[in-house]
């Protein structure tokens, strides 16, 4: 069996192959022609890309915030609240399956709040990929801090350090370096994750791989070429974590080596 | 606006919802099942002495992993049919695929589980004069899945929110059943959030059921 590649060059409306493999991208100043498949699926990688990247940033804010309230231990009433909300916050979002929470956030949320009608299926998927994330996070920022040895916090509150002054001097910054390897595995995981988008329409990746399978009946190449782009990504998110990683490293501190991720 | 749940009756139920979740059920215990067996003959190669034992494990593993799963179903669906040579059912694809993806999540679970083994326990097998698969029968395995119970349950509550993926390749679980009352009925919105609560109960419980045995085992150790 013989791949065809010359696939990738074809225009998505007629017969014909571009002079270089790209219709609308890389033109230098000539006229763009049609669209082509390479084209398409640059396209689609940006969009694995954005939703990935929009998802990333609401999972770690939503996902640091509420991991941290949830070690904070208040003694007044509204603190205990604040901290069952967190709690409640994680399992909701851990236990219903990504491609439920996508569908919930697009079908059903736009219907019982009218003003999200006119937000586009992107946001809405980022949405619902970022808050999933953002439980497993908050499990980890956890860990991260239980972790530490509890005569940190005490010496920093026996400097008169008040609890505000602790998380932010202290414990946050020790904490957050030591959930760095877990991270990089959520990290990668979002990138996965993002496939689930093509449920409801967005135009990444596997959408690409399922729409073009069909329209060319050259499934493998299509496949293949998405496969390929998935581990690029995720390989690249690596190693950018790997050098976070390092820069971040405080000499003589040993973080903890990195625990195998679901998926 | 309003939510109408009075169109679920036993009725609908019968028809479209036990059908799916039988379905996600089997899904799931088929392939934690052959996940487990699998994953194991993957971790006891890449624990082997022999090169290209662990080179094909290893790949094996580290590329199911860095695939989205959602990939991993169609790439299957795509390719069995041309090596069987007949088409074959998204709900057969589904069984092989989840077989062949999660083997490489609970092989390096076991791995984990029989690195946790002092290395006198199998220093002492040896000794004893057993060979190596009397050694992993009766002395390692044994004790490498008693230590990674939690972590197993856990993977497979993970295991079971993935079934809902199969909705790619259109095959009928619980997600698709929810799905079909909800399109027949006209009452989409409600179908999708009563999906959300009946996998979060399941969920949850297991969950709750894993924490419980975790508190055991580590008093056990």
């Amino acid at each position: 069996m013989s791949l065809d590649w010359q696939i990738f060059c074809k225009s998505t409306y007629s017969e014909d192959y571009a002079p270089r493999c790209f219709g609308e991208f890389f033109q230098f100043g000539q006229p763009p022609g049609d669209p082509t498949y390479l084209d398409w699926l640059l396209t689609a990688w940006g969009w694995t890309l954005a939703v990935s990247g929009l998802a990333l940033v609401i999972a770690l804010a939503l996902g640091i915030t509420i991991g941290t309230l949830r070690t904070t231990a208040p003694e007044s009433i509204l603190g205990k609240l604040v901290v069952f909300i967190a709690n409640a916050w994680v399992e909701i979002f851990r236990n219903i399956p990504i491609l439920v929470q996508v569908f919930l956030w697009y079908h059903v949320i736009p219907m019982l709040f009218p003003v999200l009608k006119s937000v586009p299926s992107f946001f809405l998927v980022s949405l619902a990929l970022g808050f999933f994330t953002s439980a497993r996070i908050a499990e980890q920022i956890k860990a991260g801090i239980f972790s530490l040895p509890k005569g940190q916090s005490f010496a920093a509150q026996s400097l008169g350090m008040t609890k505000l002054q602790t998380y932010r001097y202290v414990i946050l910054p020790m904490a957050l370096r030591i959930v760095i390897p877990p991270l990089t595995s959520e990290c990668m995981n979002i990138v996965k994750n993002s496939s689930v988008a093509f449920a409801v329409s967005v135009s990444e990746l596997t959408l690409f791989a399922l729409q073009t399978q069909e329209e060319t009946s050259k499934g493998i190449e299509m496949y293949l070429a998405v496969t390929v782009l998935y581990m690029l990504t995720a390989l690249s998110v690596n190693r950018v974590m790997a050098v976070i990683e390092r820069k971040s490293r405080i000499p003589g501190f040993i973080s903890p080596s990195q625990s195998s991720g679901a998926h | 606006m309003l939510l109408d749940l009075s169109f679920y009756n036993w009725d609908l139920i019968e028809k479209f919802l036990i059908k799916g979740l039988l379905f996600s059920i089997q899904l799931t215990l088929v392939a934690t099942l052959g996940g487990i067996i699998f994953g194991t003959l993957l971790a006891l190669m890449r624990l082997s002495k022999y090169r290209v034992l662990i080179l094909i494990a290893t790949w094996y593993v580290n590329i199911m992993r860095s695939i989205p799963l959602v990939m991993v179903i169609l790439w299957f669906f795509l390719l069995m049919p041309a090596i069987i040579g007949r088409p074959i059912g998204a709900e057969l694809s589904a069984y092989i695929t989840f077989i062949a993806f999660e083997a490489a999540f609970f092989s390096e679970i076991i791995r984990a589980g029989i690195n946790s083994i002092a290395v006198g326990q199998g220093q002492a097998a040896s000794a004893l004069g057993m060979n190596y698969q009397q050694k992993m029968r009766l002395i390692i395995l044994p004790q490498a899945f008693r230590n990674m119970i939690p972590v197993l349950m856990t993977q497979t509550i993970i295991l079971f929110q993935d079934t809902s993926l199969v909705y790619a390749i259109g095959a009928y679980d619980l997600l698709k059943g929810f799905e079909v009352a909800g399109k027949n009925y006209g009452r989409p919105i409600e179908s999708y959030l009563l999906a959300a609560i009946v996998y979060f109960c399941i969920c949850f419980s297991l969950a709750s059921i894993v924490k419980r045995i975790q508190r055991k085992v580590a008093v056990i150790r």
